[in-house]
């Protein structure tokens, strides 16, 4: 008895990986709805769903922004790097287009002071009851449509000035990656105290 | 005492433009409530986060391809020819992902956060907007956060990312143009809101 059922198991196991192969995307969507819970949860918490805290990054009066970008940067940098190098997660790093990047991120940066929520932190606006947001959102959709409209002339041209592919600052100034981090971690921390001694908010 | 007229002078100077806002206190952030928690816990939490959706979904955190996707599915609902024939949708195929959901997530995650802490906003004005460009500038509000979702998302796809994707994820990679596009979206920002809030 004990022989057979083991030969159903072995008879049906081809069987159950198409089924594993539909789950591994769900459990993936799952996930990522999880992730997005944590990271709204921490946005909101964090106070850049909020309109003036935003407005007041790029007015100079409200640093709220920049700390938390700051010590996320530096968590995540030592954290990422520390993964990497013990095998157990690939990096992704986006390419360098110069033109591309200063174009798109002056641009960025207008529409950002315009909405005052970024895309990330627009959804979170949106889901503490800022309702100022659903214009942005409907912004960002036809935005990132107009984009898809122009995407094969900006490939042609703009994308292509000054692409350098996946090129990181140690690459680029020719440092190995752990010499890197050595000065670069601690100088990143050293300005964020400076932020924190100098700034109120 | 001449160094007194100076000091007089000086002080003028440096306070004229908050005197200026006198009449409408209202358009400085720090008068409005900050954070619940530390900016610093938060950002921890967050480079922590990034970590994880590292490990366990082989993805960065970022924000704006999610709404090219979107945008991608209602174009399709409009013209599915049309919408696959664009080069960046035959890339990106227009379908719910991970970013996706991550995105559904945060709005969900954040209204979580404001309901436990009582920050729940309801409201379709922020008060700092309304201080500036009056109670009665909805109309107006709508139109800038329109155009500047627009402007954002285009310049985010050109450039690449947004203020999570660059400004995160990228920078903690050490990637050149992610450092690049970040330092450009705080120079368009600032050039903005300054004209904007302090002209």
């Amino acid at each position: 008895m004990n022989d057979s059922t083991a030969e159903m198991a072995n008879t049906k196991s081809p069987e159950v990986k198409p089924n594993e192969a539909q789950e591994a995307p769900a459990k993936q969507l799952m996930l990522g709805l999880l992730f997005g819970i944590l990271f709204g949860f921490l946005l909101q918490k964090g106070g850049v769903a909020k309109y003036h805290v935003l407005i007041g990054a790029l007015l100079l009066v409200d640093f709220t922004v920049m700390k938390v970008m700051l010590t996320a940067i530096i968590v995540g940098m030592v954290g990422v790097f520390a993964l990497n190098s013990l095998g157990l997660v690939k990096l992704h790093i986006k390419p360098t287009r110069y033109a591309a990047n200063v174009l798109g991120g002056l641009i960025f940066g207008v529409g950002f002071a315009l909405l005052s929520y970024c895309p990330g932190t627009g959804a979170a606006a949106l889901g503490q009851g800022n309702y100022d947001a659903l214009a942005g959102v409907a912004g960002l959709l036809l935005g990132s449509y107009l984009y898809a409209e122009a995407s094969g002339f900006l490939g042609r041209t703009v994308e292509k000035w000054g692409n350098r592919g996946k090129l990181t600052l140690p690459e680029l100034l020719g440092i190995p990656l752990r010499a890197f981090l050595i000065v670069c971690v601690p100088v990143l921390v050293i300005v964020l105290v400076i932020l924190d001694r100098m700034t109120v908010r | 005492m001449k160094w007194h007229s100076l000091v007089t002078a000086a002080a003028a100077v440096l306070f004229l433009p908050g005197l200026t806002f006198a009449d409408s206190a209202g358009t400085d952030p720090r008068m409005y409530p900050g954070s619940a928690w530390s900016p610093y816990l938060v950002g921890a939490l967050i480079g922590v986060l990034s970590m994880l959706t590292f490990y366990f979904s082989d993805k960065p955190l970022g924000a704006s391809t999610a709404y090219a996707r979107i945008a991608g599915m209602i174009g399709n609902l409009f013209s599915r020819r049309h919408t696959e024939s664009l080069k960046f949708y035959q890339t990106n195929k227009p379908k719910v992902n991970w970013e996706v959901m991550l995105l559904v997530g945060v709005v969900g995650g954040a209204f979580l956060a404001a309901w436990m802490g009582g920050e729940l906003t309801g409201e379709w004005l922020p008060p700092m907007w309304a201080a500036r460009f009056g109670t009665d500038s909805f109309g107006l509000r709508m139109v800038a956060a329109l155009v500047g979702g627009v402007m954002m998302a285009f310049g985010s796809r050109l450039a690449g990312g947004c203020t999570s994707g660059h400004g995160i994820s990228g920078t903690m990679q050490l990637s050149v143009g992610s450092w690049i596009a970040v330092i450009c979206f705080f120079i368009g920002g600032i050039a903005t809101a300054m004209s904007m809030f302090r002209l």
